[in-house]
Protein backbone atom coordinates (compact mmCIF):
# COMPACT_ATOMS: atom_id res chain seq x y z
CA UNK A 1 0.00 0.00 0.00
CA UNK A 2 2.07 2.76 -1.39
CA UNK A 3 1.72 6.37 -0.65
CA UNK A 4 2.56 7.70 -4.21
CA UNK A 5 -0.05 5.42 -5.41
CA UNK A 6 -3.22 7.57 -5.95
CA UNK A 7 -6.08 4.68 -4.72
CA UNK A 8 -6.57 4.43 -1.44
CA UNK A 9 -9.27 2.31 0.40
CA UNK A 10 -12.37 4.59 0.81
CA UNK A 11 -12.82 2.18 4.24
CA UNK A 12 -9.33 3.16 5.44
CA UNK A 13 -7.92 6.11 6.98
CA UNK A 14 -4.82 7.87 5.14
CA UNK A 15 -1.55 6.31 5.83
CA UNK A 16 -0.56 9.69 7.83
CA UNK A 17 -3.44 9.55 9.52
CA UNK A 18 -3.23 6.38 11.22
CA UNK A 19 0.61 7.04 11.65
CA UNK A 20 -0.37 9.93 13.74
CA UNK A 21 -3.40 8.00 15.85
CA UNK A 22 -0.76 4.93 16.39
CA UNK A 23 2.18 7.57 18.04
CA UNK A 24 -0.62 9.78 19.75
CA UNK A 25 -1.86 6.79 21.65
CA UNK A 26 1.81 4.94 21.95
CA UNK A 27 2.82 8.29 23.61
CA UNK A 28 0.74 8.75 25.99
CA UNK A 29 0.78 4.81 27.11
CA UNK A 30 4.53 5.70 27.69
CA UNK A 31 3.70 8.52 29.81
CA UNK A 32 1.43 6.80 31.55
CA UNK A 33 1.57 2.96 31.43
CA UNK A 34 5.06 2.47 30.43
CA UNK A 35 7.33 4.94 32.30
CA UNK A 36 5.76 4.07 35.39
CA UNK A 37 6.00 0.14 35.50
CA UNK A 38 10.04 0.96 34.17
CA UNK A 39 10.20 3.66 37.15
CA UNK A 40 9.23 0.61 39.72
CA UNK A 41 12.18 -1.87 38.90
CA UNK A 42 14.61 1.30 37.90
CA UNK A 43 14.25 2.85 41.48
CA UNK A 44 14.58 -0.81 43.09
CA UNK A 45 17.61 -1.16 41.71
CA UNK A 46 19.31 2.16 41.90
CA UNK A 47 21.30 1.03 44.31
CA UNK A 48 22.08 -2.04 42.46
CA UNK A 49 21.25 -5.84 43.02
CA UNK A 50 22.27 -6.08 46.17
CA UNK A 51 20.89 -3.83 48.45
CA UNK A 52 16.91 -4.48 46.29
CA UNK A 53 17.87 -8.02 47.70
CA UNK A 54 19.18 -7.44 50.87
CA UNK A 55 15.82 -5.29 51.90
CA UNK A 56 13.49 -7.83 50.67
CA UNK A 57 15.38 -9.97 53.15
CA UNK A 58 14.77 -7.43 56.21
CA UNK A 59 11.88 -8.36 58.44
CA UNK A 60 9.17 -5.82 57.66
CA UNK A 61 9.72 -6.98 53.91
CA UNK A 62 9.50 -10.47 54.48
CA UNK A 63 6.05 -10.55 57.30
CA UNK A 64 4.71 -7.99 54.80
CA UNK A 65 5.31 -10.96 51.90
CA UNK A 66 3.71 -13.60 54.28
CA UNK A 67 1.16 -11.86 55.32
CA UNK A 68 -0.36 -10.89 51.57
CA UNK A 69 -0.01 -14.24 50.65
CA UNK A 70 -2.07 -15.46 53.84
CA UNK A 71 -4.61 -12.89 53.31
CA UNK A 72 -4.72 -13.91 49.18
CA UNK A 73 -4.78 -17.68 50.40
CA UNK A 74 -7.77 -17.22 52.96
CA UNK A 75 -9.98 -14.54 50.92
CA UNK A 76 -8.97 -16.28 47.72
CA UNK A 77 -10.76 -19.13 47.41
CA UNK A 78 -13.77 -17.86 49.78
CA UNK A 79 -14.43 -15.65 46.76
CA UNK A 80 -14.04 -18.73 44.25
CA UNK A 81 -16.36 -20.90 46.41
CA UNK A 82 -19.19 -17.74 46.68
CA UNK A 83 -18.72 -17.01 42.44
CA UNK A 84 -19.38 -20.57 41.60
CA UNK A 85 -22.30 -20.88 44.26
CA UNK A 86 -23.53 -17.53 43.07
CA UNK A 87 -22.99 -18.13 39.27
CA UNK A 88 -25.03 -21.55 39.62
CA UNK A 89 -28.07 -20.34 41.60
CA UNK A 90 -27.86 -17.63 39.26
CA UNK A 91 -27.72 -19.71 35.96
CA UNK A 92 -29.17 -22.93 36.54
CA UNK A 93 -32.80 -21.55 37.81
CA UNK A 94 -35.41 -19.01 37.17
CA UNK A 95 -36.25 -16.81 40.42
CA UNK A 96 -38.28 -13.50 41.39
CA UNK A 97 -35.28 -10.95 42.31
CA UNK A 98 -32.75 -12.05 40.08
CA UNK A 99 -31.33 -8.70 38.66
CA UNK A 100 -31.62 -7.70 42.01
CA UNK A 101 -29.32 -10.18 43.43
CA UNK A 102 -27.06 -9.92 40.52
CA UNK A 103 -26.82 -5.91 41.53
CA UNK A 104 -25.88 -6.86 44.94
CA UNK A 105 -23.07 -9.09 44.22
CA UNK A 106 -21.15 -6.28 41.46
CA UNK A 107 -22.08 -3.83 44.44
CA UNK A 108 -18.44 -4.01 45.87
CA UNK A 109 -17.21 -2.91 42.65
CA UNK A 110 -19.02 0.97 42.73
CA UNK A 111 -17.86 1.44 46.18
CA UNK A 112 -14.70 3.28 47.29
CA UNK A 113 -12.21 0.83 49.03
CA UNK A 114 -12.05 3.28 51.72
CA UNK A 115 -15.73 3.39 52.37
CA UNK A 116 -15.93 -0.54 52.10
CA UNK A 117 -12.89 -0.61 55.00
CA UNK A 118 -15.47 2.61 57.04
CA UNK A 119 -18.27 -0.04 56.71
CA UNK A 120 -16.68 -3.14 58.48
CA UNK A 121 -14.85 -0.59 61.04
CA UNK A 122 -18.18 0.68 61.98
CA UNK A 123 -19.82 -3.28 61.73
CA UNK A 124 -17.33 -4.41 63.47
CA UNK A 125 -14.79 -2.15 65.55
CA UNK A 126 -14.05 -2.23 68.99
CA UNK A 127 -16.33 0.60 69.74
CA UNK A 128 -20.05 -1.01 67.97
CA UNK A 129 -21.78 -3.22 69.96
CA UNK A 130 -20.83 -6.73 67.51
CA UNK A 131 -17.25 -5.46 67.50
CA UNK A 132 -17.33 -5.04 71.36
CA UNK A 133 -18.55 -8.33 71.70
CA UNK A 134 -16.22 -10.08 69.68
CA UNK A 135 -13.39 -8.30 71.14
CA UNK A 136 -14.28 -9.24 74.90
CA UNK A 137 -14.89 -12.78 73.68
CA UNK A 138 -11.09 -12.79 72.72
CA UNK A 139 -11.80 -12.47 68.66
CA UNK A 140 -10.57 -8.89 67.51
CA UNK A 141 -11.55 -8.30 64.12
CA UNK A 142 -10.55 -4.77 63.17
CA UNK A 143 -6.97 -4.34 63.62
CA UNK A 144 -6.18 -7.74 63.27
CA UNK A 145 -6.30 -10.46 60.31
CA UNK A 146 -9.68 -11.19 59.86
CA UNK A 147 -10.45 -7.73 59.29
CA UNK A 148 -8.09 -7.77 56.34
CA UNK A 149 -9.28 -10.73 55.34
CA UNK A 150 -12.85 -9.90 55.25
CA UNK A 151 -11.85 -6.03 53.72
CA UNK A 152 -10.24 -8.05 50.92
CA UNK A 153 -13.47 -10.15 50.40
CA UNK A 154 -15.17 -7.26 49.79
CA UNK A 155 -13.33 -5.72 47.65
CA UNK A 156 -12.80 -8.45 44.88
CA UNK A 157 -15.91 -9.71 45.53
CA UNK A 158 -18.16 -9.71 42.32
CA UNK A 159 -14.50 -10.77 39.89
CA UNK A 160 -15.30 -14.32 39.77
CA UNK A 161 -18.93 -14.71 39.60
CA UNK A 162 -18.38 -11.82 36.94
CA UNK A 163 -16.59 -14.32 34.92
CA UNK A 164 -18.58 -17.18 35.49
CA UNK A 165 -22.41 -15.92 35.40
CA UNK A 166 -22.57 -14.84 31.52
CA UNK A 167 -20.07 -18.25 30.47
CA UNK A 168 -22.62 -20.29 32.31
CA UNK A 169 -25.75 -17.75 30.54
CA UNK A 170 -24.09 -18.79 26.91
CA UNK A 171 -23.74 -22.55 27.95
CA UNK A 172 -26.95 -23.52 29.12
CA UNK A 173 -28.63 -25.98 31.44
CA UNK A 174 -29.12 -28.85 28.30
CA UNK A 175 -25.81 -30.95 29.42
CA UNK A 176 -26.72 -30.45 32.82
CA UNK A 177 -30.11 -32.07 32.76
CA UNK A 178 -29.18 -34.69 30.17
CA UNK A 179 -26.70 -36.16 32.73
CA UNK A 180 -29.45 -35.76 35.27
CA UNK A 181 -31.35 -38.37 33.13
CA UNK A 182 -28.85 -40.40 33.06
CA UNK A 183 -28.74 -40.71 36.76
CA UNK A 184 -25.80 -38.95 38.21
CA UNK A 185 -25.69 -37.18 41.20
CA UNK A 186 -26.02 -33.35 41.49
CA UNK A 187 -22.71 -32.95 42.43
CA UNK A 188 -21.04 -35.24 39.92
CA UNK A 189 -23.12 -33.34 37.67
CA UNK A 190 -21.12 -30.47 38.97
CA UNK A 191 -17.72 -31.89 38.95
CA UNK A 192 -17.44 -33.74 35.47
CA UNK A 193 -19.82 -31.73 33.75
CA UNK A 194 -20.30 -28.36 34.79
CA UNK A 195 -16.83 -27.36 35.97
CA UNK A 196 -14.59 -28.74 33.11
CA UNK A 197 -17.22 -26.31 30.87
CA UNK A 198 -16.01 -23.40 32.87
CA UNK A 199 -13.00 -23.60 34.24
CA UNK A 200 -11.01 -21.16 31.81
CA UNK A 201 -13.29 -18.51 33.04
CA UNK A 202 -13.33 -19.74 36.80
CA UNK A 203 -9.27 -19.99 36.10
CA UNK A 204 -9.75 -16.18 34.74
CA UNK A 205 -12.37 -15.16 37.96
CA UNK A 206 -9.56 -16.14 40.12
CA UNK A 207 -6.92 -14.71 38.48
CA UNK A 208 -7.94 -11.06 38.74
CA UNK A 209 -9.61 -11.45 42.13
CA UNK A 210 -5.98 -12.68 43.02
CA UNK A 211 -4.27 -9.77 41.64
CA UNK A 212 -6.75 -7.05 43.34
CA UNK A 213 -6.57 -9.48 46.62
CA UNK A 214 -3.12 -8.69 46.80
CA UNK A 215 -2.92 -5.47 45.71
CA UNK A 216 -5.58 -4.23 47.93
CA UNK A 217 -4.98 -0.97 49.31
CA UNK A 218 -7.81 1.67 50.85
CA UNK A 219 -9.62 -0.96 52.00
CA UNK A 220 -7.27 -2.86 54.33
CA UNK A 221 -5.07 1.20 55.25
CA UNK A 222 -8.76 1.71 57.09
CA UNK A 223 -9.02 -1.75 58.43
CA UNK A 224 -6.16 -2.74 59.67
CA UNK A 225 -4.50 -0.17 61.45
CA UNK A 226 -0.87 -0.66 60.24
CA UNK A 227 0.23 -2.85 62.67
CA UNK A 228 3.66 -3.82 61.42
CA UNK A 229 4.11 -8.04 61.43
CA UNK A 230 0.61 -8.34 62.02
CA UNK A 231 -1.75 -6.72 59.74
CA UNK A 232 0.83 -4.71 57.11
CA UNK A 233 0.24 -6.21 54.04
CA UNK A 234 2.73 -5.44 51.28
CA UNK A 235 1.14 -2.30 49.82
CA UNK A 236 0.38 -1.15 53.51
CA UNK A 237 4.16 -2.29 53.74
CA UNK A 238 5.07 0.11 50.48
CA UNK A 239 3.25 3.08 51.97
CA UNK A 240 5.22 2.99 55.40
CA UNK A 241 8.54 2.60 54.21
CA UNK A 242 7.83 5.48 51.19
CA UNK A 243 6.80 8.05 54.06
CA UNK A 244 10.21 6.99 55.99
CA UNK A 245 12.16 7.71 52.84
CA UNK A 246 13.10 4.09 52.75
CA UNK A 247 13.08 4.56 48.66
CA UNK A 248 14.93 1.27 47.60
CA UNK A 249 13.01 -0.76 50.07
CA UNK A 250 9.72 0.87 49.03
CA UNK A 251 10.54 0.30 45.43
CA UNK A 252 11.98 -3.36 45.56
CA UNK A 253 8.81 -5.06 47.74
CA UNK A 254 6.67 -2.81 44.67
CA UNK A 255 8.47 -4.03 42.26
CA UNK A 256 7.85 -7.66 43.54
CA UNK A 257 3.99 -6.59 43.44
CA UNK A 258 4.54 -5.59 39.76
CA UNK A 259 6.14 -8.79 38.70
CA UNK A 260 2.79 -10.35 40.01
CA UNK A 261 1.18 -7.68 37.95
CA UNK A 262 2.83 -8.46 34.78
CA UNK A 263 2.26 -12.55 35.52
CA UNK A 264 -0.99 -11.47 36.07
CA UNK A 265 -1.58 -10.22 32.56
CA UNK A 266 0.52 -12.48 30.84
CA UNK A 267 -1.50 -15.43 31.92
CA UNK A 268 -4.29 -13.28 31.33
CA UNK A 269 -3.89 -12.33 27.92
CA UNK A 270 -2.93 -16.16 27.32
CA UNK A 271 -6.08 -17.62 28.62
CA UNK A 272 -7.93 -14.83 26.18
CA UNK A 273 -5.43 -15.85 23.28
CA UNK A 274 -5.99 -19.72 23.28
CA UNK A 275 -9.20 -20.12 25.58
CA UNK A 276 -11.19 -17.24 23.98
CA UNK A 277 -14.36 -19.66 23.24
CA UNK A 278 -14.27 -20.63 26.68
CA UNK A 279 -14.76 -16.99 28.46
CA UNK A 280 -17.41 -14.36 28.11
CA UNK A 281 -18.27 -12.61 25.05
CA UNK A 282 -16.46 -9.42 26.16
CA UNK A 283 -13.54 -10.82 26.74
CA UNK A 284 -12.85 -12.23 23.39
CA UNK A 285 -10.63 -9.89 21.56
CA UNK B 1 -38.73 -20.02 51.24
CA UNK B 2 -36.92 -20.13 48.21
CA UNK B 3 -39.64 -22.68 46.96
CA UNK B 4 -42.58 -20.13 46.59
CA UNK B 5 -40.19 -17.97 44.71
CA UNK B 6 -38.51 -20.63 42.45
CA UNK B 7 -39.78 -21.87 39.55
CA UNK B 8 -39.84 -25.83 39.66
CA UNK B 9 -36.78 -26.86 38.25
CA UNK B 10 -34.73 -30.38 38.18
CA UNK B 11 -31.75 -28.47 38.95
CA UNK B 12 -30.44 -30.38 42.19
CA UNK B 13 -28.68 -27.79 44.70
CA UNK B 14 -30.38 -24.64 44.47
CA UNK B 15 -30.63 -24.60 48.44
CA UNK B 16 -27.42 -24.43 48.62
CA UNK B 17 -25.61 -22.45 46.25
CA UNK B 18 -28.64 -19.78 46.97
CA UNK B 19 -27.53 -20.34 50.97
CA UNK B 20 -23.87 -19.87 50.26
CA UNK B 21 -24.82 -16.87 48.11
CA UNK B 22 -26.95 -14.78 50.48
CA UNK B 23 -25.17 -15.78 53.54
CA UNK B 24 -21.68 -14.17 52.55
CA UNK B 25 -23.15 -11.49 50.19
CA UNK B 26 -25.09 -10.79 53.75
CA UNK B 27 -21.95 -10.56 56.31
CA UNK B 28 -19.28 -9.35 53.87
CA UNK B 29 -21.49 -6.73 51.81
CA UNK B 30 -24.44 -6.01 52.92
CA UNK B 31 -24.31 -6.04 56.97
CA UNK B 32 -21.46 -3.73 56.84
CA UNK B 33 -23.13 -1.26 54.44
CA UNK B 34 -26.01 -1.37 56.52
CA UNK B 35 -23.80 -0.33 59.51
CA UNK B 36 -22.80 2.40 58.04
CA UNK B 37 -26.56 3.43 57.17
CA UNK B 38 -27.44 2.87 60.57
CA UNK B 39 -24.62 4.89 61.80
CA UNK B 40 -25.78 8.11 60.13
CA UNK B 41 -29.61 7.23 61.00
CA UNK B 42 -28.92 7.09 64.55
CA UNK B 43 -26.68 10.42 64.17
CA UNK B 44 -29.45 11.63 62.20
CA UNK B 45 -29.95 13.61 58.45
CA UNK B 46 -29.13 17.06 59.97
CA UNK B 47 -25.83 16.27 61.85
CA UNK B 48 -24.93 14.71 58.81
CA UNK B 49 -25.90 17.60 56.54
CA UNK B 50 -23.63 19.87 58.72
CA UNK B 51 -21.08 17.37 58.16
CA UNK B 52 -20.90 17.02 54.62
CA UNK B 53 -21.80 21.37 53.65
CA UNK B 54 -19.16 22.24 55.40
CA UNK B 55 -16.39 23.92 53.43
CA UNK B 56 -13.51 21.07 54.00
CA UNK B 57 -16.06 17.77 53.47
CA UNK B 58 -17.31 19.81 50.12
CA UNK B 59 -14.31 21.06 49.02
CA UNK B 60 -12.72 17.28 48.77
CA UNK B 61 -16.04 15.74 47.55
CA UNK B 62 -16.08 18.50 44.49
CA UNK B 63 -12.33 18.35 44.03
CA UNK B 64 -13.14 14.60 43.52
CA UNK B 65 -15.99 14.42 41.55
CA UNK B 66 -14.88 17.25 39.14
CA UNK B 67 -11.56 15.68 39.05
CA UNK B 68 -13.00 12.69 38.69
CA UNK B 69 -15.44 13.62 35.32
CA UNK B 70 -11.85 15.64 33.83
CA UNK B 71 -10.34 12.16 33.78
CA UNK B 72 -12.87 10.16 32.74
CA UNK B 73 -13.32 11.95 29.69
CA UNK B 74 -9.24 12.26 28.88
CA UNK B 75 -10.24 8.84 29.17
CA UNK B 76 -13.23 8.76 26.83
CA UNK B 77 -11.79 10.14 23.70
CA UNK B 78 -8.31 8.33 24.68
CA UNK B 79 -10.21 4.94 25.52
CA UNK B 80 -11.55 5.09 21.31
CA UNK B 81 -8.75 6.07 19.96
CA UNK B 82 -6.87 3.47 21.56
CA UNK B 83 -9.75 1.01 20.97
CA UNK B 84 -9.77 1.68 17.37
CA UNK B 85 -5.99 1.50 16.33
CA UNK B 86 -6.03 -1.89 18.76
CA UNK B 87 -8.91 -3.34 16.30
CA UNK B 88 -8.49 -2.00 13.16
CA UNK B 89 -4.83 -1.01 12.47
CA UNK B 90 -1.85 -3.48 12.36
CA UNK B 91 1.54 -2.21 13.59
CA UNK B 92 4.40 -4.12 16.27
CA UNK B 93 4.04 -4.61 19.13
CA UNK B 94 0.36 -4.40 19.11
CA UNK B 95 -0.52 -7.11 21.13
CA UNK B 96 2.26 -6.17 23.68
CA UNK B 97 0.26 -3.09 23.65
CA UNK B 98 -3.38 -4.86 23.98
CA UNK B 99 -1.93 -6.62 26.66
CA UNK B 100 -0.68 -3.63 28.69
CA UNK B 101 -4.05 -1.61 28.74
CA UNK B 102 -5.10 -3.86 31.76
CA UNK B 103 -1.99 -2.78 34.08
CA UNK B 104 -4.18 -0.87 35.87
CA UNK B 105 -6.29 -3.12 37.10
CA UNK B 106 -3.26 -5.33 37.63
CA UNK B 107 -0.96 -3.27 39.33
CA UNK B 108 -1.77 -2.48 42.89
CA UNK B 109 -2.47 1.48 43.52
CA UNK B 110 0.29 1.73 46.18
CA UNK B 111 2.33 0.73 43.35
CA UNK B 112 0.93 2.88 41.04
CA UNK B 113 0.57 5.68 43.67
CA UNK B 114 4.62 5.92 44.09
CA UNK B 115 6.07 5.43 40.51
CA UNK B 116 3.44 8.35 39.43
CA UNK B 117 4.69 10.37 42.29
CA UNK B 118 8.29 9.46 41.52
CA UNK B 119 8.00 10.09 37.77
CA UNK B 120 5.76 13.41 38.19
CA UNK B 121 7.82 15.03 41.56
CA UNK B 122 9.91 17.89 40.38
CA UNK B 123 12.85 15.88 40.92
CA UNK B 124 11.26 13.38 38.50
CA UNK B 125 12.16 12.39 34.90
CA UNK B 126 8.72 13.85 33.69
CA UNK B 127 7.92 16.58 36.64
CA UNK B 128 11.65 18.04 36.01
CA UNK B 129 10.86 18.32 32.31
CA UNK B 130 7.57 20.26 33.13
CA UNK B 131 9.37 22.09 35.78
CA UNK B 132 11.49 23.78 33.38
CA UNK B 133 8.49 25.21 31.65
CA UNK B 134 7.52 26.11 34.55
CA UNK B 135 4.71 24.01 35.45
CA UNK B 136 3.84 21.85 38.79
CA UNK B 137 2.29 18.10 38.61
CA UNK B 138 2.76 16.05 41.34
CA UNK B 139 1.23 17.56 44.32
CA UNK B 140 -1.13 20.06 42.62
CA UNK B 141 -4.57 18.63 41.14
CA UNK B 142 -2.58 17.78 38.19
CA UNK B 143 -1.08 15.36 39.78
CA UNK B 144 -4.52 13.82 40.91
CA UNK B 145 -5.96 13.84 37.67
CA UNK B 146 -2.67 11.94 36.31
CA UNK B 147 -3.42 9.46 38.60
CA UNK B 148 -6.97 9.30 37.73
CA UNK B 149 -6.85 9.23 33.98
CA UNK B 150 -4.01 6.02 35.12
CA UNK B 151 -6.81 3.89 37.14
CA UNK B 152 -9.54 4.93 34.97
CA UNK B 153 -7.55 4.12 31.40
CA UNK B 154 -8.86 0.53 30.72
CA UNK B 155 -12.50 1.09 31.54
CA UNK B 156 -13.66 2.72 27.53
CA UNK B 157 -11.20 0.80 25.48
CA UNK B 158 -12.76 -2.58 26.67
CA UNK B 159 -15.85 -1.55 26.78
CA UNK B 160 -15.22 -0.26 23.10
CA UNK B 161 -13.17 -2.68 21.48
CA UNK B 162 -15.69 -5.47 21.47
CA UNK B 163 -18.47 -3.21 19.67
CA UNK B 164 -15.87 -2.17 17.15
CA UNK B 165 -14.82 -5.29 16.04
CA UNK B 166 -18.23 -6.06 15.25
CA UNK B 167 -19.21 -3.13 13.28
CA UNK B 168 -19.90 -4.47 9.93
CA UNK B 169 -17.47 -3.10 6.89
CA UNK B 170 -20.38 -2.66 4.51
CA UNK B 171 -21.74 0.27 6.37
CA UNK B 172 -18.85 1.49 6.50
CA UNK B 173 -18.73 0.70 2.56
CA UNK B 174 -21.79 1.92 2.06
CA UNK B 175 -21.02 5.59 3.67
CA UNK B 176 -18.24 5.69 1.07
CA UNK B 177 -19.90 4.67 -1.56
CA UNK B 178 -23.04 7.37 -0.83
CA UNK B 179 -19.81 10.11 -1.47
CA UNK B 180 -19.30 10.59 2.49
CA UNK B 181 -15.55 11.27 3.15
CA UNK B 182 -13.41 9.32 5.65
CA UNK B 183 -13.52 11.69 8.48
CA UNK B 184 -17.71 12.10 7.58
CA UNK B 185 -18.17 8.37 8.08
CA UNK B 186 -15.90 7.96 10.76
CA UNK B 187 -18.19 10.84 12.84
CA UNK B 188 -21.69 10.61 11.38
CA UNK B 189 -21.72 6.55 11.12
CA UNK B 190 -18.87 5.23 13.14
CA UNK B 191 -19.16 7.33 16.47
CA UNK B 192 -22.86 7.44 16.86
CA UNK B 193 -22.51 3.42 17.09
CA UNK B 194 -19.77 3.22 19.80
CA UNK B 195 -21.03 5.90 21.77
CA UNK B 196 -23.45 3.74 24.38
CA UNK B 197 -20.15 1.49 25.24
CA UNK B 198 -18.13 4.40 25.45
CA UNK B 199 -20.17 6.28 27.54
CA UNK B 200 -20.82 2.97 30.25
CA UNK B 201 -17.20 2.91 30.13
CA UNK B 202 -17.10 6.83 30.91
CA UNK B 203 -19.43 6.34 33.52
CA UNK B 204 -17.58 3.01 35.02
CA UNK B 205 -14.04 5.10 35.11
CA UNK B 206 -16.13 8.07 36.56
CA UNK B 207 -17.27 5.65 39.35
CA UNK B 208 -13.79 4.04 40.08
CA UNK B 209 -12.13 7.12 40.23
CA UNK B 210 -14.68 8.76 42.46
CA UNK B 211 -13.65 6.42 45.32
CA UNK B 212 -9.78 6.16 44.39
CA UNK B 213 -7.46 6.51 47.17
CA UNK B 214 -4.14 4.84 46.68
CA UNK B 215 -3.10 5.89 44.00
CA UNK B 216 -3.88 9.76 44.22
CA UNK B 217 -3.02 10.27 48.12
CA UNK B 218 1.04 9.72 47.48
CA UNK B 219 1.35 12.34 44.64
CA UNK B 220 -1.73 14.87 45.83
CA UNK B 221 -0.15 16.36 48.61
CA UNK B 222 -3.12 16.16 50.35
CA UNK B 223 -3.20 20.04 51.37
CA UNK B 224 -7.10 20.66 53.05
CA UNK B 225 -9.69 22.39 50.16
CA UNK B 226 -6.57 22.71 47.68
CA UNK B 227 -5.66 18.57 46.98
CA UNK B 228 -7.50 16.65 49.56
CA UNK B 229 -9.77 13.98 48.02
CA UNK B 230 -12.36 12.93 49.73
CA UNK B 231 -11.74 9.25 50.86
CA UNK B 232 -8.56 10.64 52.52
CA UNK B 233 -10.75 12.61 54.77
CA UNK B 234 -12.70 9.92 55.65
CA UNK B 235 -9.47 7.89 56.67
CA UNK B 236 -8.29 11.17 58.35
CA UNK B 237 -11.49 11.25 60.02
CA UNK B 238 -11.37 7.49 61.70
CA UNK B 239 -7.64 8.38 62.80
CA UNK B 240 -9.18 11.08 65.21
CA UNK B 241 -12.33 8.43 66.17
CA UNK B 242 -14.35 10.58 64.55
CA UNK B 243 -16.75 8.17 63.79
CA UNK B 244 -19.49 10.43 62.95
CA UNK B 245 -18.15 12.50 60.15
CA UNK B 246 -16.16 9.78 58.74
CA UNK B 247 -19.59 8.05 58.29
CA UNK B 248 -21.02 11.35 56.84
CA UNK B 249 -18.95 11.73 54.52
CA UNK B 250 -19.05 7.88 53.87
CA UNK B 251 -22.68 7.93 53.53
CA UNK B 252 -22.17 10.95 51.14
CA UNK B 253 -20.12 8.97 48.97
CA UNK B 254 -21.46 5.91 48.97
CA UNK B 255 -25.12 7.96 47.49
CA UNK B 256 -22.84 9.08 44.53
CA UNK B 257 -21.47 5.82 43.85
CA UNK B 258 -25.34 5.17 43.64
CA UNK B 259 -26.10 7.54 41.44
CA UNK B 260 -23.49 6.92 39.26
CA UNK B 261 -24.41 3.09 39.22
CA UNK B 262 -28.03 4.16 38.19
CA UNK B 263 -26.53 6.15 35.60
CA UNK B 264 -24.76 3.41 33.83
CA UNK B 265 -28.00 1.25 33.82
CA UNK B 266 -30.22 4.26 32.29
CA UNK B 267 -27.30 3.88 29.75
CA UNK B 268 -27.39 0.54 29.06
CA UNK B 269 -31.27 0.65 28.77
CA UNK B 270 -31.17 3.53 26.57
CA UNK B 271 -28.59 1.92 24.45
CA UNK B 272 -30.06 -1.25 23.87
CA UNK B 273 -33.31 0.20 22.34
CA UNK B 274 -31.35 2.19 20.55
CA UNK B 275 -28.82 -0.14 18.75
CA UNK B 276 -29.54 -3.62 20.32
CA UNK B 277 -25.73 -4.21 21.30
CA UNK B 278 -23.58 -3.45 23.88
Amino acid sequence: MSDLIAFRNPTEESPWARRLLIGTVVSILSLLLFAPLFVVFSEALSRGWMTAVESLGQRDAWQAIRLTLTVAAISVPMNAVFGLAAAWAITKFDFRGKAFLITLIDLPFSVSPVVAGLCLVLLLGANSTLGGMLVGAGVPIIFALPGVVLATVFVSFPFVARELIPVMIEQGRAEEEAALTLGASGWRVFRTVTLPNIRWALLYGVLLCNARAMGEFGAVAVVSGRIRGETATMPITIEMMYNEYLSVAAFTLAAVLALLALMTLALKSILEWYHADALAATRRH
Amino acid sequence: MPSMLIRRSAMPGFNLAMGITVTMLSVIVILPIMALLMRGLVWGPAEIWATVSSERVRGALFLSFRLSVLAALFNLVFGVMLAWILVRYRFPGKRLIDAAVDLPFALPTAVAGIALTTLYAPNGLFGGIAADMGLRIAYTQAGIFVALVFVGLPFVTRTVQPVIAEIEHEVEEASASLGASRLTTLRRVILPMLMPAALTGFALALARSVGEYGSVIFIAGNIPNRTEIAPLLIVIRLEEFNYNAAAAIGIAMLLISFLMLFAINLIQIWSRRRIGYV
